[in-house]
């Protein structure tokens, strides 16, 4: 069995408020999948719900083999949650948090200490969370949360209170993870930082699944113009370029450039016309839509009736 | 192991937060003020030294034990909610029913490490000056700190299930000092108030025994003042201890069940929160 965690036609419901509506999807070995949505998108439910922290109010959930409805939690030994604020006990230190949550773990409590040599804690260890910044105290929650080295890692807005470097740092030891085997599940609002690093991305709106798929799919299935910047030597300032595509829009960008929304399908057939003309094209950029847009899109897609 | 585990570091925090110490020095400052000054009554040749420390410590206790109690349970489920330490906590291979038992074994440690020191100083301190302590003293000031620990634990089990229940700190806190309130002020005037309309006519012997079990700060008081005769005698409760029919094994079971019950229900609060 690959499969780690298992999400089956859940729904949440707090009263009348529905937090999560039939979701589902299956979360495999090794993968990498980012969970965007805006606050309120039933990011952070999910987390919960998979941890057992609430019950779903219809459906069926499995991580590492246990219900967590049911107060099962023998699988939890092989997993890491990093909550958003995350908040830690501010009478202990450091070091004692790590060891705490270790021997919760049964692992051994030297390897935890290390990991927050990794973090960038490693001085810092003997000092009270209390007396912690936010970001160290985001250091310190990324240290529990690896602690073992988890088969399921569910990362609540991993990166915030991050500097640049410890960012860094961070996609790549998650990237060590997930390469051997650790399933990765993280919800953020920073696009650009996710686009080339998650292989899945699952999109939430209002409690529902809007879209799942790796960005390339969902490139596909937005349908998204891919934008097409070409630097042309000799063309007229107002006249429009003979070898357009009709219906095609483009714009004129500071005089030689023009920067056309081409159709997927249209790519390629444009970029042989411009040559077959014989245009003299100096440079090229094709900037495929980004994950901003394509989260936009499917945003939009979802409130306008269909 | 994870009971054993979250119990250490309840310790570990009461002590870093100087609970402990405060706690003890709380009840030892209290009790050697009246190992010297509540020996006024009986003068400095009093025999029974012990005894009188017995009658008022135990008096003492019924205020403070609980108060501190519930001062240090209250915040236990509901507090680590709201500051969201639960949240992370819950996400580790450990049950509910393991926090809370680890939380109740972590605070109870304290408590009775402070009862056990703070009323142990006491006795320490009266040997140390001079009075004849008999053995039957000595074990009727025994059980009055190890009577005063379960009651402790009884107010520590209370306050864990008014924080499973309620919503928030400030909630809890109003409604342990309404409980502290009720169970050690109200209760007894309320209950002597009524046996003086009474006139003895409708309530019987046995109805106000039963009353008295319903409440652990009772139950506590009759342990410690009937059920060794020379302390009974200082308590001027020699007359009631004739007539109440409650043994001592049936004070300690009701004791017991005042821990277990509130224990339990507050393990099944928890259990089925969501957070």
């Amino acid at each position: 069995m690959t499969l780690t965690v298992r999400v089956a036609d859940v729904t949440k419901r707090y009263g009348s408020i529905a937090a999560v509506t039939g979701v589902s999807f299956d979360l495999d070995k090794g993968e990498m999948v980012a969970l965007i949505g805006h606050n309120g998108a039933g990011k952070t439910t999910l987390m919960k719900l998979m941890l057992g922290l609430i019950r779903p109010t219809h459906g069926a959930i499995e991580v590492l083999g246990d219900n967590p409805a049911a107060g099962q939690f023998a699988g939890r030994r092989h997993l890491g949650y990093l909550p958003e604020n995350v908040s830690l006990d501010a009478a202990l230190t450091g070091r004692e948090t790590q060891a705490f949550y270790s021997r919760l773990k049964r692992e051994p409590v030297a390897k935890a200490l290390e990991l927050l040599d990794m973090v960038g804690l490693g001085s810092a260890g003997a000092r009270r969370v209390g007396t912690y910044s936010k970001g160290m105290r985001q250091r310190l929650g990324l240290a529990q949360a690896l602690i073992g080295r988890p088969r399921v890692l569910l990362l609540d807005e991993p990166t915030t209170g991050l500097d640049p470097e410890l960012r860094q740092t961070f996609y790549e030891v998650i990237k060590q993870l997930a390469s051997e085997g650790t399933t990765v599940l993280l919800s953020s609002h920073a696009l650009t930082e996710l686009e080339e690093r998650a292989g899945r991305v699952i999109i939430m709106n209002h409690g529902i699944k809007v879209a799942d798929g790796s960005i390339d799919e969902l490139r596909r299935l937005a349908r998204l113009p891919t934008k097409i910047r070409l630097k042309v030597s000799g063309l007229g300032s107002s006249e429009a370029p003979a070898w357009l595509p009709t219906g095609a829009p483009c714009r004129r960008l500071n005089g030689r450039v023009v920067e056309i929304d081409a159709a997927p399908e249209q790519k390629i057939d444009l970029l042989h016309r411009v040559t077959a003309e014989g245009t003299l094209v100096e440079d090229l950029d094709v900037v495929p839509p980004s994950l901003d847009e394509i989260y936009a899109h499917f945003l939009k897609s979802t409130e306008t009736p269909r | 192991m994870n009971v054993i585990i979250v119990a250490l570091k309840e310790i570990h925090q009461a002590v870093r937060n100087r609970w402990v110490l405060a706690a003890t020095l709380l009840l030892a400052g209290l009790a050697l003020s009246l190992t010297f000054l509540g020996s006024a009554p009986t003068g400095t040749v009093g025999v029974r030294a012990l005894d009188v420390i017995i009658v008022s410590l135990s008096s003492l206790t019924i205020f403070l034990i609980p108060l501190i109690a519930l001062l240090i349970s209250h915040d236990a489920i509901v507090g680590d909610m709201e500051r969201g330490t639960m949240l992370l906590l819950l996400s580790y291979p450990v049950a509910r029913w393991q926090v809370l038992l680890g939380k109740f074994l972590g605070h109870l440690a304290v408590l009775a490490f402070a009862t056990c020191l703070g009323y142990g100083l006491a006795a320490v301190a009266l040997i140390a000056s001079g009075s004849s302590i008999n053995n039957d003293s000595l074990a009727a000031f025994a059980a009055m700190i190890g009577s005063s620990v379960l009651l402790g634990a009884v107010f520590v089990a209370i306050g864990y299930l008014v924080s499973a229940l309620a919503r928030d700190r400030g909630t809890a806190a109003g409604v342990c000092v309404g409980l502290w309130l009720l169970l050690v002020l109200i209760y007894d005037m309320a209950l002597l108030g009524l046996l003086a309309l009474d006139q003895g006519r409708n309530i019987s012997a046995g109805v106000v025994n039963a009353i008295l079990l319903f409440n652990p700060t009772d139950v506590y008081r009759i342990f410690n003042l009937t059920s060794f005769a020379n302390v009974s005698m200082f308590a001027g409760m020699a007359g009631l201890a004739q007539n109440t029919s409650l043994s001592v094994p049936a004070l300690l079971v009701a004791l017991m069940l005042w821990t277990l019950v509130p224990l339990g229900l507050a393990s099944l609060a928890f259990s089925r929160r969501e957070l």
